[in-house]
């Protein structure tokens, strides 16, 4: 790729693998070696990967679980206030609380509820959509939704070194390393 | 994940019988060999991006876009004068209306199976047909929720005893009635199926838009990918909402057609009433919509020549599922003329007399050929080889669950409790041009889904190429 001047912002150093062994052992010996702002790029999930980097364990399952227990709880008071106090109605002589006719709307917004959080959860825990990023800079990066494994370790690691780091990827007998321009 | 994911390779350390060897020979793989990651990138997003469009295409989107445009017509004709341009009338309150409306429900719900519930019991041959099964749901869902709101006759005055806003009357929607969780229950079923199928999309959409040659093309999937770069700690929460969305839509598809059973088993009237209707309707719903996966499957899959992705293990698998909940549909068949005869009531005995010997005793009788006898030539193994057959019996499958709710619906209601109200129904050409307006919808849609956006999951089925097998040397 083009050289950013020496005084350009870097974003940090990018080695590319033709397979998912390859990255998921670089991974670990980046991991091994100390480095910790670094991030995979790959074609499909693998999971291997969330050992190999390192990655904690996300919240969504907690926030879709609040997510759901809301929607449930909005379903059935929306029912309760306007079935009991906004707009009595005798309907065939049932109470005007008759909890078992409300079942099937407090289910259906309790998976609505955890649904959409499970969805809008993942975009901003993601923070997508993001139309601009870094790695884009890099021209092979193309292939990291195809077929091309990508590990980046950032600038931003306290033991990141623009010689040391590229000499450390350069071991890990990548096809090729470059410098992703910030 | 990715080692239970590797095709057709034995474990060395399983030693199998010659008996059990032969079988495994006889079972087909979810994807053909010598496919890479490349490959199987190329040979989708091909469709989208590179490929001439068939000829076939372009006349198969002409015929629905007809059929489209007697759907305009037909909507346009009903604002303007009424449901009254509509067969049905006391006593046959409900017709074509809700028929269709049950119909494409049902339809709707094998796209949900194939994406959520197999994906929970880890059956890789999914992977293969869940994008455009859940293209199809979502489709089927479309054209079914037109039926009840054009039945309200017009929509927008009716939107106050369907949806729960504030509105200047004061008034609230019933919560007491299956109607109104029917409207809870499709409009869920709707968006949560949109949400799971564009999660599913963003991955490919960000492959088309690193692929696409022109500009306009890159664009727009840019836009639509919404900046996915393939991160890994993106993936692990990828990985984990699309689990728990599966999980989600499980209960749900099985509430959606159970509500749309409580619209009738709630009510009392003879041939609704009954307790066991939710899960006869569910089965006949999979059973249904397995029936139409594989109608849309035969011919795209000859289009598109996606022989290698879609197997003989996918139609195999589906001519048995349609099987199976065929059996339990026709199950219910026999334990509704067991009620009705157990029951020892009057009304029940004569609902089921006139369905078998009455006035529509024909349709009754073409329900039961198609769904529980025509069905059984899906045990043998000839037919299940034969595409072209297995097309048009799942044609017939589509034609027999129609009579099913026709039977139910109006053969129900026809002779109510009153002898002197009976009366016969009978559709008008504007009942036809709504159903046939609804299927060309479908069509003209999902020809358009598959020319412009990957019908196959195309990260699914990297994961079933055996590059994808990590080698276990390297790593632990």
């Amino acid at each position: 790729m083009a050289h950013a001047p020496e005084t350009a912002l870097l974003h940090g150093l990018m080695a590319e693998f033709d397979n998912p062994t390859a990255l998921v052992s670089a991974a670990d010996r980046a991991r091994l070696a100390g480095y910790t702002a670094m991030d995979a790029y790959t074609p499909y999930p693998i999971e291997e990967l969330n050992d190999a980097l390192g990655l904690k364990k996300n919240p969504l399952p907690f926030m879709v679980l609040m997510g759901g227990l809301l929607g449930g709880l909005g379903g059935y008071m929306l029912e309760y206030w306007t079935q009991v106090v906004a707009w009595p109605m005798n309907i065939g002589g049932r109470p005007f609380h008759s909890w078992p006719h409300f079942i099937p709307v407090t289910f259906e917004c309790t998976v609505l509820g955890a649904s959409l959080t499970a969805f809008l959860g993942m975009l901003a825990l993601n923070g997508l959509p993001k139309p601009y990023h870094p790695v884009f800079n890099v021209p092979a990066f193309d292939r990291a939704s195809r077929d091309r494994f990508f590990l980046c370790i950032e600038s931003t690691d306290p033991k990141f070194d623009r010689t040391a780091t590229e000499s450390f990827l350069k071991d890990l007998h990548p096809l090729g390393v470059s410098e992703v321009a910030a | 994940m990715s080692d239970s994911m590797a095709q057709g390779q034995p474990h060395p350390a399983v030693a199998r019988s010659a008996a059990a060897e032969a079988f495994l020979s006889r079972t087909p793989d979810v994807i053909a060999p010598g496919h890479t990651f490349g490959s199987v990138t190329d040979k989708i997003s091909g469709i989208v991006l590179t490929h001439r469009t068939p000829i076939g295409w372009f006349m198969g989107f002409a015929i629905a876009f007809v059929f489209l445009m007697i759907l305009n017509v037909t909507i346009v004709k009903l604002l303007f004068t009424g449901i009254g341009i509509w067969g049905n009338n006391i006593p046959v309150g409900w017709a074509f209306d809700i028929i269709n409306f049950v119909w494409w429900i049902g339809i709707g719900h094998a796209g949900t199976l194939i994406s959520a519930i197999l994906l929970l019991f880890r059956q890789q041959w999914r992977t293969s047909i869940n994008r455009f099964a859940e293209a199809m749901t979502l489709f089927a869902v479309a054209c079914a929720a037109m039926f009840p709101l054009l039945h309200t006759g017009r929509p927008w005055l009716a939107a106050y005893w369907l949806f729960p806003y504030p509105n200047t009357m004061n008034l609230w929607p019933q919560f007491r009635s299956p109607l109104i969780w029917d409207v809870f229950a499709v409009s869920t079923y709707f968006t949560v199926s949109l949400l799971f199928w564009f999660t599913g999309l963003i991955p490919d959409l960000a492959t088309l838009r690193d692929s696409a040659e022109s500009k306009w093309a890159q664009k727009i999937f840019g836009v639509l990918a919404l900046g996915w770069r393939g991160s890994a700690q993106h993936w692990q929460r990828y990985e984990t909402i699309y689990l728990l969305l599966a999980g989600l839509s499980t209960p749900l598809v099985l509430s959606v057609h159970t509500v749309v059973s409580f619209d009738f088993a709630v009510s009392e009237i003879p041939g609704w009433h009954a307790t066991f209707f939710p899960p006869y309707f569910v089965a006949g719903a999979i059973y249904s919509g397995f029936a139409m996966v594989m109608t849309l499957a035969v011919p795209m899959r000859a289009a598109f020549h996606l022989e290698d992705l879609i197997t003989m293990r996918h139609i195999h698998n589906m001519t048995k599922i349609m099987l199976a909940t065929g059996m339990i549909v026709a199950y219910a068949y026999v334990n509704e003329a067991f009620y009705a005869w157990y029951s020892g009531n009057l009304y029940e005995q004569f609902m089921f007399t006139n369905r078998a010997t009455g006035p529509y005793g024909p349709f009754y009788w073409m329900l039961i050929a198609i769904n529980a006898c025509m069905i059984q030539l899906f045990w043998f193994r000839k037919v299940r080889d034969n595409v072209v057959l297995l097309f048009i019996l799942s044609l017939l499958v589509n034609v027999g669950m129609w009579l099913e709710r026709f039977v139910i619906i109006v053969v129900s209601l026809h002779r109510d409790f009153l002898p002197s109200s009976w009366d016969m129904y009978a559709p008008t050409r504007w009942d036809f041009g709504m159903f046939t307006g609804t299927i060309g919808l479908f069509l003209a849609l999902f020809f358009l889904f598959v020319r412009l956006l990957p019908a196959i999951s195309i990260f699914e089925v990297r994961t079933l190429v055996p590059q994808a097998k990590l080698q276990a040397a390297d790593h632990h």
